[in-house]
């Protein structure tokens, strides 16, 4: 019984089948606190606490599946590619723009946790808190963070910016419906972007594009920053 | 459509990435410069998009699960988890909020200005 829990079968039949029952229960509640990975990671975490499965046989068992977030980041370069043609109308705005919004993301991320005295790991967990997973996660390695707590960080920023995000842009009168779909995308990434798409097609296009230049910004900006504010 | 051809290409430029993050010290993470090397190579026309397609819509349309084991990891992080939600809470909430105008504003204010009619150009004085 121990080896068949242990075994990867097992493992990875048990995370896709806990995320595709949360992604069911999210599609028929749509409540956004309610995300899909909100809800599998207590599960699985639970789980393991409960049948006494050490931690280190569920990583063994899901490599293949953490494998794929690297395909995924890939992947993301064609989704760009997809949307060149926004980017040649609006290339200078927009890359200036996001660049602004990446450095300002990072900056006021590292003074605020400073502020309250976080610990370096926890910094540079939050640091890359507006790009989407897979690429927030590396670079949080790569910087000396804790890639788990940057995976749930951008899941709450991109829940709460997708639920703010309209009204802020409301509030500041901006209007111009490329400027709210790249706020969007730039700042909460696919739950901004699944936002961005109730707003209108050219919100959702744009906003889509934002992910990938955010990510690209904030992957050469975190170790720049860092070098900057010491 | 087989899949496999997409599925090559995709890996191939993975590892193209982890090349280049070795040539430039792990400064960029290789996925983050595997995913500009496939993008480059898309606008060139060096790489025919079609048999990329299916793989990267696969992937990106259930990335939510890829990040879940990574995710569960979390378990050995509940301590400083619990000790620092004040920080963690506000820190993404008022840079959320500060990208969000950031990005909004600045763009709104390239369009404006690009709109508006060129003012007319003063005669220089002799």
């Amino acid at each position: 019984m121990i080896s068949l829990l242990d075994s990867e079968a097992f493992i990875l039949s048990l995370v896709t089948g806990v995320y595709l029952l949360s992604l069911w229960l999210y599609r028929k509640t749509k409540i956004p606190l309610l995300h899909p990975v909100l809800v599998s990671i207590p599960v699985l975490a639970l789980f393991i606490r409960c049948t006494g499965m050490p931690y280190t046989a569920f990583e063994r068992g899901s490599r293949i599946i953490d494998f794929l977030l690297g395909p995924t980041v890939v992947a993301l370069g064609y989704l760009l590619y997809e949307q060149v043609s926004q980017l040649k109308a609006n290339a200078v705005s927009i890359l200036t723009s996001v660049f602004a919004g990446s450095a300002v993301g990072i900056v006021s991320v590292v003074l605020i946790a400073r502020w309250f005295s976080a610990e370096p790991a926890l910094i540079a967990s939050l640091e890359p808190k507006s790009v989407t997973t897979p690429i927030a996660m590396s670079i949080a390695e790569k910087s000396g963070g804790i890639p788990s707590i940057a995976a749930v960080a951008v899941i709450v920023v991109g829940i709460f910016g997708g639920i703010v995000g309209p009204f802020i842009l409301d509030r500041l009168g901006v209007t111009s419906r490329i400027a709210r779909g790249l706020a969007l995308g730039s700042a909460a990434h696919g739950l901004g972007t699944a936002r961005a798409m109730e707003l209108g097609a050219v919100e959702g296009a744009i906003s889509g594009l934002a992910i990938g230049v955010m990510g690209l910004m904030t992957a050469v900006l975190v170790p720049v920053i860092e070098w900057m504010l010491g | 459509m087989n899949a496999l051809p997409g599925i090559f290409i995709i890996l191939l430029f993975y590892a193209l990435g982890e090349g280049a993050a070795l040539l430039l010290q792990g400064f960029i993470p290789g996925s983050v410069l595997g995913m500009l090397l496939l993008f480059a190579a898309l606008c060139l026309k060096w790489v025919r998009p079609g048999p990329i397609r299916p793989v990267a819509k696969f992937l990106c349309n259930n990335m939510a699960l890829f990040f879940i084991p990574a995710g569960v990891g979390i378990v050995d992080a509940l301590d400083i988890l619990s000790a620092r939600w004040q920080a963690i809470l506000t820190a993404c909430a008022v840079s959320t909020v500060l990208v969000i105008a950031v990005v909004g504003l600045t763009q709104q204010e390239f369009e404006r200005r690009r709109n508006r009619p060129l003012p007319e150009r003063k005669p220089e004085r002799p």
